[in-house]
């Protein structure tokens, strides 16, 4: 079996609020220095499941990722995790990809690799948190699609699929080939281990391949990136004027909260 | 652009009535058909939904387009895939609405792929740019860090999915009429690539997280399984639901179908209490809405304060007993 995951580099999700900056004028996100960019969690995710089937039912797991050279560190640290072939799709062209470009180049790349049995993704991108990659890239490969998985295993070359939904989940099967977008449910993913693994991730040779060798023309990917424009970007303002409840001891600060909240009508 | 107008809702139904994220955006498609002078249309898909019509008009809507197929009776991702977009390349609206749900999630960036046009999931904010007459689509990036505006010049329908409680619902008018037209699409069984065998409701018994007037959220602060079943009974003593941060879920401490935020529910309560959750953007955000905001925390510095209206520092051990009698007392006097 044949695993493709498709993943992305982003900045730290998890950032301290106060260290997260923006360029208004270009509105654009200032990456902040001292906190080095990650995998998309709900990529690694998606490359623990690849693992999973691969342990359970022998695949060949390919990652791959589209953007700068800066992105290649992303690849690497998904072969650290186990994956046996990286692949690094950039080209000058491809700077500031939105997600039907990034689903299009992905769509060109995929169909250059040829076989293939199984594509993951993350459900979506922890940056710009829109979830359109997986389908996108799905529906330009006209693949069934099943989203935001919480467990995916294989039997008689059909995948079985948690599919999580608002009230609980719903199981799927799909034959072969099939997209699947992986959500964060199917729990923390393995981290690389192994001086050994990751030193061989660091010298592993990874084929770079740019617009013209997966056959993009590059006024398609114009064309393609006007369909949505960011006109402004800003860091809205959450904070409330909380109030500090007081009181001799907590039972007593307790109380006095329960009282304000009954006071004030809210209970 | 020329050829597309009016606004279009996709609206779906539970039991023969307008879910209440339907109507919230019948409420805002309503702001945007008028601010263009337009018409406001819901599109209905499914199975012998023809009686539903009369509800939808009384939440505003001048025309209800309906696709009805058996095979539509039950969500199938390829068969509602194909029929909101054939059913969008007919009516050709200007806008079109779809609700960021188990539905609207699963299909819009496919619609988007097949109608090679633009999509801005999980709107909060939407209005029409006087000058422009555009749509303003505003959603959140970044974990909730920072907020985009985004705009769709070149690629008609513009096309976005609408943040469940974020828009107001709209009002009612039982006595407003409205022409059906039923729009037919081709659709056959070998179209559904993948089968559905079975769902799993993991509900919890009582009320509704996402309907609760109070909400009682425990974080990873509650330390295991045995600390919830205080946060269980301060949720009933005050009639409300219990829902949790990410980390519970992921401990398998709660059922994922408790988890709040960004990857999770959204809740607007009257009364939200972070009992035992540090305030992570990602989680905040599912609260964001909320009339009132309580948070417990035994870090005086924990961030969740900041965005609270009312902060105890407090062991929530010792916390939440107190808390339980002091409103027993209040009820009984
Ligand atoms: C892409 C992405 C998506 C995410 N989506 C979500 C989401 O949808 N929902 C979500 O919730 N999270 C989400 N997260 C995770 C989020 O970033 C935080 O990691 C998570 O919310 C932290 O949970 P917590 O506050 O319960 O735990 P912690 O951050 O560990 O905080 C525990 C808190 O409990 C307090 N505490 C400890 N003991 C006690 C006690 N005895 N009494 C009182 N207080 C005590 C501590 O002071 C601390 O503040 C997401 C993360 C990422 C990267």
């Amino acid at each position: 079996m044949n695993i493709i995951v498709c993943i992305k580099q982003i900045m730290d999700p998890e950032i301290p609020t106060g260290k997260f900056k923006i360029d208004p004028e270009a509105n654009r996100v200032i990456p902040s220095e001292g906190i080095p960019p990650v995998i998309n969690p709900f990529d690694a995710q998606a490359i623990e499941v690849a693992l999973r089937l691969k342990e359970a039912n022998g695949a060949n797991v390919t990652a791959i990722t589209v953007g700068g050279q800066d992105v290649e560190d992303v690849v690497r640290y998904a072969i650290s995790m186990g994956v046996d072939e990286g692949i690094l799709v950039s080209d000058e062209a491809f700077k500031a990809l939105n997600s039907f470009v990034t689903a299009f180049i992905l769509s060109r790349a995929i169909s250059r690799i040829g076989q293939y049995d199984l594509i993951l993704c993350g459900r979506q991108a922890a940056d710009r948190d829109a979830g359109h990659v997986g389908l996108m890239l799905g529906e330009m490969l006209n693949l069934p699609i099943i989203t935001m998985a919480k467990a995916v295993t294989l039997s008689s070359d059909k995948f079985r699929v948690e599919h999580v939904i608002t009230e609980g989940y719903q199981v799927y099967e799909v034959g072969m080939p099939a997209l699947i977008t992986i959500s964060d449910e199917i729990g923390p993913p393995r981290r690389p281990s192994g001086w050994g693994v990751i030193a061989a991730a660091m010298g592993k040779e990874i084929p770079t391949w740019s617009a013209q060798d997966i056959g993009v023309n590059l006024s398609d990917v114009d064309i393609k990136s006007v369909r949505s424009e960011t006109i402004r970007l800003f860091i809205p303002d959450s904070r409330r004027k909380g109030e500090v409840i007081q009181g001799n001891n907590v039972a007593e600060a307790s109380a006095n909260l329960m009282a304000r909240l009954r006071a004030d009508g809210i209970i | 652009m020329a050829g597309y107008r009016g606004v279009l809702a996709f609206i779906e139904t539970a039991e023969g009535k307008v879910t209440s994220t339907g109507r919230e955006m019948l409420g805002v498609g309503r702001l945007l058909a008028d601010a263009l002078g337009e018409t406001l249309d819901a599109l209905l898909v499914g199975s012998d939904i023809e009686g539903v019509g009369r509800d939808v008009f009384s939440f505003g809507a001048d025309r209800v387009f309906l696709v009805s197929d058996s095979l539509l009776a039950k969500y199938h991702p390829d068969l509602y895939t194909i029929a909101v977009s054939d059913a969008c390349k007919q009516i050709l609206p200007s806008i079109f609405l779809l609700p960021q749900d188990d539905v609207g999630r699963d299909i819009a960036p496919r619609v988007a792929a097949k109608l090679e046009i633009g999509l801005a999931t999980d709107c909060i904010d939407l209005a029409i740019d006087p000058d422009t007459r555009l749509l303003l689509q505003t959603r959140r990036v970044y974990g909730g860090n920072a907020t985009e505006v985004l705009v769709s010049r070149n690629a008609f329908p513009q096309l976005v999915t609408v943040k469940p409680r974020a828009m107001a619902q709209a009002k009612t008018d039982s006595n407003k009429q409205g022409e059906i037209i039923t729009i037919s699409v081709k659709l056959d069984a070998s179209m559904a690539r993948s089968k559905l065998l079975e769902t799993v409701k993991e509900e919890i018994k009582g009320i509704k997280l996402e309907d609760a007037k109070v909400v009682v959220a425990g974080g990873r602060g509650i330390g295991g399984p045995e600390g919830f079943t205080l946060i269980h009974e301060l949720a009933e003593v005050l009639g409300g639901a219990v829902g949790a941060s990410r980390a519970p879920c992921d401990e398998g401490w709660v059922p994922t179908s408790y988890k709040i935020g960004q990857t999770g529910k959204v809740v607007t309560p009257d009364l939200y209490i972070a009992i035992g959750i540090s305030g992570a953007l990602q989680h905040t955000v599912g609260s964001l809405g909320s009339r009132c905001i309580v948070a417990i925390n035994n870090d005086p510095e924990a961030k969740i304060f900041g965005v609270s209206d009312f902060k105890l520092v407090a062991d929530y051990r010792d916390a939440l007993p107190a808390l339980i009698n002091k409103y027993k007392e209040i009820i009984s006097s």
